[in-house]
């Protein structure tokens, strides 16, 4: 019973890690866009008048315009499908996160609770068959739609997705002969060593060719840009997601960035590491809890101290310039910081981190853990984003002649070289 | 194609070095960006804006419109209306009953102003903001055209 409901606050801990990074990671791609381009992006939506949280407040804005919208069932089109595929782009894509491991085990008593929702012994396989799957909602809903832009999408995707799914199958395969294992915790356990002494022992210093053919076969199987091909605004509109709408169109949406961000934490787990800190394993991170807590305590009040400092600066150089309550939001901002640094510091003097007590030592070890894998999650969905606004996209040929001339001979040859030097190694 | 350039991942390192310089700076500097928050900051334009029309006065506060129908005329969008009537003082022969100006049919183009023998039409309020949610408030009266000033508020 106890157990059923640890997988349970596992299952609830990654939707809500995944659906809390959602509005973030599309707040991150249209400011970061904009940036990017040298514009503003999104910051008219407000809390209250007040609070604007650059931007941070549209997608919430966005998704509530989408959920009350009319949704609009276009003639001709199979119903079923039409109505499943959504759906199926979104759970293939939250139901891939149940074999990524997001922390050492952790202890409580005489209960080993494993921080991951389903140590499946096929990990990495399961996660290549969902991952395929995801492709199985694209061209269900071009299909579906009964329209030809969406149906020519749909196509491309099926496509798209032969051709990489390959050479990401042969590169996560050389990662496999290479750690031993296809259980994902093994597969992070092992990246916690070091190599000659001093080199985490990741699986891109291990395979760093298969770690490049792996992200570029995963940007194709997002549907990223430079790969975006079945969402090709200039020639098919906008792809398989054409004709829905409504709450059906804000799932297709979300799944993209719910897919981006497993994508992700595939690659995290996969080639950096996982929840390791680097240098820092679970025992040394239990051991040295103390002085590891009270510096990084002191970091927060330091990084604290600062925002307010650059929130105040921003309130004083541009008072007067909107003549609203919106100018009040940087010096709201600045006393909720300065009071977060207030409440470190009295943490740090009262609560007395440095004498922490065993128990309290492994949840820390284990916060830590979890936070270092969020943190590899999100550069790598960041990395979605910045390759985004930085490339433009592959012509059709291009993308058959990169996936099949280029990737999978040197997928092939990075596979037989690694069998090669295990044979070695092991014999 | 050399064998670099086909794999571009140097090319992609490049491109990506780039597209993080212009984040960075525009993220600690946001002056940097040329983008003019419209609503809270106004675009300023020089004195030869055509903005919204006005009608000048006499010193004695009338019109000095004499009703000639010169601007109607030469109107291209056929947006000015104007029915003339007799006055009764010594220096003035005609003065405008009314003077209505549909502002969704005019096209700003001024020729009302390069034709007026008297100076009695301007365009030089500096409105550029002609925006309501009826039809109604954009066909203007004489009255309203007295009244709009080059300081860009109604008074």
């Amino acid at each position: 019973m106890n157990e059923l409901l640890w997988v349970l606050a596992k299952i609830g801990f990654m939707l809500l890690l995944i659906l809390g990074l959602l509005p973030t990671m599309i707040w991150a791609e249209r400011k970061g866009a904009a940036y990017m381009q040298d514009r503003i992006g999104p910051n008219r939506a407000s809390i209250g008048g007040i609070f604007r949280l650059a931007g941070l407040v549209h997608p919430i804005a966005d998704v509530l315009k989408l959920v009350f919208k009319e949704d609009i069932i276009p003639a001709g089109v199979n119903r079923f499908f039409y109505h499943v595929a959504p759906w199926l782009v979104m759970v293939v894509a939250l139901s891939t996160f149940a074999v990524i491991p997001f922390g050492d085990k952790l202890y409580l008593g005489d209960l080993a609770i494993n921080l991951q929702v389903a140590d499946l012994n096929v990990g990495v396989l399961y996660i290549l068959a969902m991952t395929s799957l995801s492709v199985y909602g694209v061209v269900l809903a071009g299909w579906a739609s009964n329209n030809k832009y969406s149906f020519l999408a749909s196509i491309r995707a099926t496509s798209q997705m032969i051709s990489y799914e390959i050479n990401m199958g042969l590169a996560v395969l050389s990662l496999i002969l290479a750690t031993g294992t296809v259980r994902m915790g093994e597969m992070v356990h092992s990246q916690g060593e070091l190599l000659f002494g001093f080199l985490p022992a990741w699986g891109v210093v291990i395979q760093p060719l298969g770690f490049i053919i792996f992200i570029v076969a995963l940007f194709a199987e997002v549907n990223r840009n430079p790969f975006d091909l079945p969402e090709g605004e200039s020639e098919l509109v906008s792809g398989y997601h054409i004709e829905y709408s409504s709450l059906k169109f804000a799932l297709f949406f979300m799944a993209e960035y719910a897919n981006m961000i497993v994508g992700a934490a595939i690659t995290a787990t996969l080639f950096f590491g996982g929840w390791q800190v680097p240098w820092l394993t679970t025992d040394v991170l239990r051991s040295n809890a103390g002085p590891l807590l009270t510096g990084s305590v002191a970091i927060g009040v330091c990084l604290n101290l600062l925002f307010a400092a650059a929130a105040w600066r921003h309130y004083e150089r541009f008072r007067g310039r909107l003549g609203d309550r919106r100018e009040l939001e940087p010096m709201i901002l600045a006393i909720i910081f300065l009071l977060m640094a207030a409440g470190s510091a009295l943490f740090l003097a009262l609560g007395k981190p440095w004498l922490i007590t065993e128990a309290a030592a492994a949840h820390y070890a284990t916060i830590t853990q979890i936070g270092a894998f969020v943190l590899k999650t999100l550069f790598f969905a960041w990395l979605f984003i910045w390759v985004r606004w930085t490339l433009p996209r592959f012509r059709y040929d291009q993308l058959m002649h990169l996936g099949w001339k280029i990737m999978l001979p040197l997928a092939l040859l990075n596979f037989f070289v690694t069998a090669a030097v295990v044979l070695v190694v092991n014999s | 194609m050399r064998g670099g350039e086909a794999f571009y991942l140097v090319e992609i390192l490049k491109g990506m070095a780039i597209t993080m310089r212009h984040l960075l700076s525009n993220m600690f500097d946001p002056q940097r960006m040329p983008t003019l928050e419209y609503p809270d900051q106004k675009p300023e334009y020089g004195p030869w804006l055509r903005g919204r029309h006005r009608l000048m006065k006499r010193e004695d506060g009338s019109p000095r419109c004499v009703a000639c129908q010169m601007c109607s005329t030469i109107c291209p969008a056929d947006c000015i209306s104007i029915v003339s009537g007799e006055d009764d003082r010594a220096d003035v022969e005609k003065a405008p009953e009314s003077f209505d100006i549909n502002l969704l049919r005019c096209v700003y183009c001024g020729f009302c102003v390069e034709a007026c023998p008297c100076d009695a039409i301007r365009m030089d309020t500096g409105i550029f903001e002609l925006a309501a949610d009826n039809r109604e408030a954009f066909k203007v009266d004489i009255d309203f055209l007295l009244n709009n000033t080059t300081d860009g508020v109604r008074r």
